[in-house]
């Protein structure tokens, strides 16, 4: 990965705050983001509390490390909006498994799948997903369901397949948190789930440094859309006495970053189709398909600090830094990927 | 007497025609609507304001929603029985009520307008 990549701070206050130590660099790749997170590097105070706590829970060492978060496969899709099925998806295997240094973590934010009316297709499509994922060199894949994955039967297929659909986890002194908002039918965590979470980070500090991923967005980006979470404010309650809160969520098939009073929210593209902007347009349909651009929209956008300030580059996605081709135009051109 | 008797029946006739016809004025008006994969049936209602209604709405086939937070709409929808809610809608706009109970492919579309007029 080349070092252009700038980083930021997850700050509660809108300026560049250094006492915040949870520091995020990156890349998001449109296939999904690229994130360095270095906890607790330097400094004493806070820092060196959550950094001594972390390692004394885990007895890992603090270390920086790389995570990357992928969402919205639908495998299974079949439809105007891309007929190239899992192409893209297995284009970002093939480009994770490239970079360096490696990710020690991925993380899928749902909608792995997309559901099936014919019996035991369901599954099918669950095991096609596993045998894509299991080219990854990083062994580390955390999931949560999407809608389409468990919302039909209440997870119980996505538990054979993948676990329980929330759940929580340490890893280099980042503490993550598994958000289930899908599978009750409904776009809700419910009551019991967000006491679980209230227990869950009760024995942090408040200056532990919490990723929460989840499938849909957390707060009201566009409820006539379903993007949205009902109960998505209580959770946010539950941590807002925490101050390094970053939430990674997909859904919605585009980058989008927003703010709220203690939280950052960043929504990845999907490895599908893309939905247009919800500001300015009024139907949710999917951005038709260009065969001569076949990953149009699920491009680049790096997320990095200007003016000392989280910032986004949003870059349309070629594939040729890494690929070391003309990418996507070569692909669509030759056509024999496709 | 018998005169007494015939003013009487007359004033409580008269009476309960009067409290039938206020009941009935002050009855909500009720819309019955149906929901299926994946349409709402009708798909667009036009509402008064500050004048209550009824939303009676059905499930044919499967468990559905009906969910429109501005206008404290929240119903679950099961094909075993109606749900309904009444509300007295306060303000004059254009409201999209959507299906919250994922019901399949075309779920993300399913919903219907509410105009308040």
């Amino acid at each position: 990965m080349k070092k252009r990549e700038a980083q930021f701070f997850i700050a509660m206050n809108e300026h560049f705050d250094r006492r915040k130590f949870l520091k995020v660099s990156g890349m998001s790749l449109g296939i999904g983001a690229l994130i360095s997170v270095a906890p607790a590097m330097a400094g004493g105070g806070a820092a060196a509390t959550v950094r001594r706590w972390f390692h004394k829970q885990n007895g890992e060492e603090v270390t920086p490390f790389h995570l990357v978060q992928l969402s919205d496969a639908h495998v299974g899709f079949q439809g105007p909006p891309n007929p190239t099925g899992t192409k893209a998806f297995e284009r970002a295997i093939d480009v994770i498994n490239g970079l360096d240094p490696q990710p020690e973590l991925i993380l899928f934010t749902g909608d792995l799948t997309h559901e099936a009316e014919a019996p035991g297709e369901h599954a099918k499509r669950m095991r096609r997903f596993q045998e894509i994922t299991s080219r990854l060199t990083t062994k580390k894949v955390m999931h949560v369901p999407g809608e389409h994955d468990a919302a039909l039967d209440n997870g119980v297929l996505y538990r054979q397949f993948f676990g329980e659909t929330h759940y929580s986890f340490d890893h280099r002194g980042v503490h993550f948190v598994a958000l289930d908002n899908v599978s009750s039918g409904k776009p809700a965590v419910g009551a019991e789930q967000i006491q679980w979470l209230e227990r869950d980070i009760a024995r942090y500090p408040r200056t532990a440094p919490i990723i929460v991923f989840t499938h849909r967005p957390l707060f009201d980006l566009r409820p006539d859309w379903e993007w949205f979470t009902r109960d998505g404010d209580d959770v946010l309650n539950v941590l807002a006495p925490y101050e390094n809160v970053t939430i990674l969520y997909g859904h919605i098939h585009r980058h989008d970053v927003h703010e709220t009073a203690h939280a950052k929210h960043y929504a990845s593209r999907s490895l599908i189709f893309a939905f247009p902007d919800p500001t300015t347009s009024g139907d949710k349909k999917p951005i038709p398909f260009d065969n001569g651009k076949p990953f149009q929209n699920l491009g680049m956008q790096r997320l990095g600090e200007k003016n000392g300030r989280p910032g986004v580059d949003d870059v349309e996605l070629t594939l040729r830094e890494y690929a070391g081709t003309d990418g996507v135009q070569q692909i669509s051109k030759t056509g024999a990927s496709l | 007497m018998k005169r007494f008797v015939i003013v009487l029946c007359l004033v409580i006739i008269t009476t309960a025609a009067g409290f039938r016809l206020f009941a009935q004025e002050s009855q909500p008006r009720v819309i019955t609507i149906s929901a299926k994969r994946f349409e709402f049936t009708p798909n667009q209602i036009t509402l008064q304001r500050g004048q209550p209604v009824t939303l009676r709405v059905s499930a044919e086939d499967r468990e559905h929603g009906l969910y429109q937070k501005d206008l404290k709409i929240d119903l679950d929808l099961s094909p075993d029985h109606p749900s309904e809610v009444t509300i007295t809608p306060d303000k004059a706009g254009r409201f999209v009520a959507i299906c919250d109970h994922f019901c399949g492919s075309g779920h993300g579309n399913m919903k219907m307008v509410i105009t308040v007029e």
